[in-house]
């Protein structure tokens, strides 16, 4: 295909995603029209990938201070969380949505290299990986493939990559057809003092490209990514990467042994917008400028048009700014590696980058107008409620009959695709190399990771239940931040920050917007009382999937709105573990938080009774508070044996949970006070299930009163099978073997 | 006794292996890239490591490119000397390349990557990494990989069995082996064989990942236990 530059008119700044507005302030900006290229740079930066332009409003609301965070969120490429003895947790979490839905093997793949090049680009060194999946209907053989694909992508690059797949969580339902989530989180570690920043400071200084040579691949990806999914999407491939996990890798060592060196300036990775993002934001953060020579720049083809060098999202790229006069070392390193380097500029001072081909300058433009923070848009979109909302609150649990058999109905839900394991998913994952995966062998709500060099663990876990969310998104978002924390304290660790995943539609529906702004509010709320601040993350807006209308015709709609959260935890010793298995007979379990008579918006009202919407379940955010607070006290005054939080399919999965990991059976009752389906299956939030030694249990039971929260003891671990209300349910191993084996059993039909 | 761990492009356990050989058993234990044309310092008593990862990429057949770097040369001729040579996983595969172990590793039979806790029951005390093992314990060590399903000629397979080569089979906790514990569809459950001089082993799992309390699985120590107190014990001897 032959691209030309086009001459530059208003249409031309309307196909590369920019409004009349846009293109006038550029005019004004440049004091003149800007050439095709300038224009293409000028439209990445502001797309909403990169410039944040329809959230950033409220997403500084958002907590984002605290005595812990060592740099400011969205001021590097990831959060930087102090965890004490000199070290320090890089952790972000991104999205690649829509290049997953499109080719999902290589969509996934390059949204796990990307998300770990944002962590080690900072010097931290990755040593565990997470990520959130969401899929439509599992029945259908086009999710099939979308699984198959994305999860081998991420399960292919990581294993390479060499980091653990630690944890994360994957979720089926409808609005997820055509535009699924693929979140990729990254967790790394470095010394404190020992971090690179993204400037380019010293005019004079090289700037060197590192890594993969440039080619023709995700030339406007970050438009592609800001604009909803048509049916024609698939025509856009070319705007979809290509990974290398094997480059990727080199590039890993070869970075983090160019740091030791001493001679680097500053380093950013190559992701959105390439070239063009990473010069114009190291520039601006330093308020230099830079001049770079496009026909240095290492390419896979000839006669690359000035345009494609610097919109190529090529992988496995760094920019480098380099200390002038030690270039030889930084030569020296890469040479190792056997990896490409080439100086392609030097640092200015006039504030603007400057690109030349063939010895003409071909693009001329201030940086600082480009970026976010400085002159890029700034919108805030009108919102209202959608219709639908009001139209959920009409759901009357007395017209769900409550089951006759229970047995079947236990065995129904337990057999859903969003309770089920996901072995079938995670063991194509590498979750054990770099030996710091403590959960491998003692399951726990969080993924627990040993810190070498330290006595210390991370705590990581990513969160949201996106059904909730839909039904109302103030309180969903809470309860994601409240899950997370819980799953992080009922591992034996102290929540410190997240980082967010802002998954939403398209921003210019008024109640997409609705559902954004009320999701943040309480997002926001929750950190502050947790006290973990908000260290950075993506939005990605525009995931609506394809609706079919009876005349034919096609609409969109977004998904459910999905703030996924990625939470850090710190253990001060590893031996702080807590786990979530049951340990012995006899040993007696308890119901930590107060059950509700409440079936809202439950997995059980979903798969049994096919209700697909009704409003969120009950959520106190104090009361919740008040829970954590007892398990941690619990824990710390070493009182219980296990903890496992209450989430999707309510407290019989949680049970069942706990007791299958070592074969156990336990036997409990229900409160006639409660209908039993709500007692079950109901997931009202803020609720724990520990158990406890005979030996403990006075003791325990003593620190329980002095707690203030509301507890039930339950029953206790006893036999091999399950027993509710006197009735056996049957052996826990038929139970298990359903849970181990459903998922693989769908996905694998063809 | 002295270890060097090669490190490979793309290696990516050899600083797992360098921790337990290092920080958990307490050994001398030296990095050596691969470009490395010979083995200074090293003696026949002392060991090379070729850790897991994704040498190259793999991005043809796994370890096929690794063979040919610098380091073999040298490695080949410290193995042929009676150095001790010990191959994980991608380690495994390249000393399949390299001929110093006969047979090869080809795709897994269900096709995925893999990676999760197994059981391995030892066959053999004769050699230095299992000869401390029990023959009736089963071992749960982790595996992970895409090309890990053993394949050699019948004639190579009834030799590794009748020269005591096999030193380790895939079996269920209960230490029972068959079909259905094998997670990769190796011929003749096999996990793990050594050379007929017994001073070259290779293995899928990884021992490394299964040292340590703190991880919650220890059955990987004892062959590094074994190892240790084998070749200490015939330099005294």
């Amino acid at each position: 295909m032959q691209i030309t530059e086009p001459q530059v008119t208003f249409e031309t700044a309307k196909k590369l995603g920019l409004t009349q507005d846009e293109f006038d302030k550029i005019k004004s900006i440049l004091g003149r029209v800007p050439n095709f290229t300038e224009l293409s740079i000028f439209s990445v930066m502001w797309s909403e990938h990169c410039s944040y332009k329809n959230s950033i409003t409220y997403l500084k609301k958002l907590p984002r201070e605290g005595k812990r965070l060592l740099v400011e969120a969205g001021e590097e490429n990831a959060g930087l969380v102090d965890i004490g003895d000199g070290l320090a947790c890089a952790f972000k979490i991104e999205s690649h949505n829509h290049p997953s839905a499109i080719e999902p093997y290589q969509g996934a793949a390059t949204g796990v290299g990307g998300i770990h090049r944002d962590i080690f680009t900072m010097g931290a060194r990755p040593i565990a990986a997470l990520n959130s999946l969401r899929f439509g209907n599992i029945d259908l053989k086009h999710t099939r493939h979308l699984v198959k694909g994305v999860v081998s992508g991420i399960g292919n690059y990581g294993n390479c990559f060499g980091v653990p797949t630690v944890g994360g969580e994957v979720y089926f339902n409808d609005c997820y057809n055509q535009n699924i989530l693929v979140n990729a989180m990254s967790v790394g570690i470095v010394k404190v003092g020992e971090t690179v920043s993204a400037v380019a400071d010293g005019p004079g200084n090289p700037i060197f490209i590192v890594g993969s040579a440039t080619g023709k691949d995700g030339i406007h990806g970050a438009t592609f990514a800001s604009a909803d999914l048509t049916e024609d999407s698939a025509d856009d491939l070319p705007a979809v990467q290509v990974g290398d996990p094997f480059q990727e890798k080199l590039l890993l060592e070869a970075s983090l042994e160019a740091i030791k060196t001493g001679a680097v300036v500053g380093m950013q990775d190559m992701g959105a917008a390439g070239i063009t993002c990473s010069c114009s934001e190291m520039s601006a953060k330093s308020g230099t400028g830079m001049l770079v020579d496009l026909d240095k720049v290492p390419t896979r083809q000839a006669n690359m048009k000035p345009f494609e060098i610097l919109l190529s999202e090529s992988q496995e790229r760094m920019l480098i700014i380099g200390e002038k006069g030690k270039e030889h070392l930084l030569e020296a390193v890469f040479e190792k590696w056997d990896l490409e380097c080439e100086i392609i500029g030097e640092v200015t001072d006039t504030g603007h980058i400057e690109f030349m081909q063939n010895g003409v300058r071909v693009a001329h433009v201030p940086s600082e107008p480009l970026v976010l923070g400085g002159g890029a848009p700034v919108y805030q979109r009108a919102y209202a409620e959608p219709a639908y909302v009001a139209e959920l609150k009409k759901f009357n649990a007395a017209s769900i009959a409550v089951p006759t058999d229970f047995v079947a109905t236990a065995k129904q839900l337990f057999a859903a695709p969003n309770i089920v394991s996901k072995r079938w998913v995670y063991e194509q994952y590498d979750s054990m190399v770099r030996t710091n995966s403590m959960s491998t062998n003692k399951p726990s709500d969080a993924a627990l990771v040993r810190v070498k060099g330290s006595e210390k663990a991370l705590a990581v876990t990513t969160d949201c239940n996106s059904a909730y969310v839909y039904a109302d998104p103030y309180v969903g978002a809470m309860i994601a931040v409240s899950e997370a924390a819980r799953n992080i304290v009922c591992s034996g660790g102290e929540p410190v920050a997240i980082t967010n995943c802002l998954n939403f539609g398209n921003p210019y529906d008024t109640g997409v917007y609705w559902q954004f702004v009320h999701a943040l509010k309480g997002m926001g709320e929750a950190c502050e009382k947790f006290n973990t601040p908000v260290t950075g993350g993506n939005v990605s807006f525009y995931n609506q999937s394809i609706v079919k209308q009876a005349d034919g015709s096609t609409t969109t709609e977004p998904v459910f709105p999905t703030p996924t959260i990625g939470m850090l935890g710190i253990l001060d010793h590893f031996s702080q573990q807590m786990t979530m298995d049951f340990k012995a007979e006899n040993d007696i379990i308890y119901l930590l938080g107060e059950t509700k008579e409440d079936i809202n918006c439950s997995e059980y009202l979903r798969t049994v009774h096919q209700v697909p919407f009704s409003p969120a379940p009950h959520f106190d955010l104090a009361e919740e508070f008040k829970v954590q607070k007892a398990v941690k006290e619990l824990i710390a005054a070493k009182l219980i044996q296990s903890a496992h939080d209450i989430s999707e399919g309510g407290l019989f999965v949680t049970l069942t949970e706990s007791a299958m990991v070592n074969g156990f059976g336990f036997r409990v009752q229900t409160e006639a006070s409660i209908r039993k389906d709500a007692y079950l299956f109901g997931e009202n939030q803020s609720r724990v299930v520990v158990s406890v030694t005979p030996a403990q249990q006075a003791a325990f039971e003593a620190a329980l009163a002095k707690t203030g929260i509301n507890s039930t003891k339950l029953g206790e671990v006893f036999g091999t099978d399950i027993e509710i209300d006197a009735e056996n349910y049957g052996p826990i191993k038929d139970w298990k073997h359903s849970y181990d084996h459903t998922l693989a059993n769908k996905i694998e039909v063809n | 006794m002295k270890f060097g761990v090669v490190v490979f492009p793309g290696s990516n356990c050899d600083d797992d292996m360098i921790h337990v050989l290092g920080t958990v058993m307490g050994q001398e234990v030296v990095k050596l890239w691969h470009k490395e044309e010979s083995l200074p310092g090293f003696a026949s008593g002392d060991c090379i490591v070729l850790p897991g990862g994704f040498s190259y990429g793999d991005y043809m057949r796994a370890g096929a490119i690794a063979r040919f770097s610098p380091i073999m040369n040298a490695v080949i001729e410290f193995a042929n000397q009676g150095g001790f040579v010990w191959g994980i996983c991608n380690g495994f595969q390249i000393l399949c390349e390299a001929g110093l172990l006969p047979g090869a590793l080809l795709r897994n039979q269900h096709q995925k990557f893999i990676c999760k806790n197994v059981f391995l029951k030892t066959q053999t005390n004769n050699s230095p990494i299992t000869a401390e093992l029990s023959l009736d314990q089963a071992l749960k060590i982790p595996i992970a990989h895409a090309e890990g399903r053993f394949h050699a000629d019948e004639a190579t397979l009834q030799s590794l069995q009748d020269n005591d080569q096999i030193l380790f089979k895939y079996c269920h906790a209960d230490g029972t082996i068959d079909a259905a514990a094998n997670p990769n569809g190796s011929a003749r459950d096999i996990a793990g064989i050594c050379n007929a001089k017994r001073n070259v082993f290779g293995m899928m799992p990884h021992p490394e990942r299964a040292a340590e309390a703190t991880l919650g699985n220890q059955d990987g120590k004892g062959l590094f236990t074994s190892l240790l107190n084998t070749v200490a014990a015939e330099m005294i001897g």
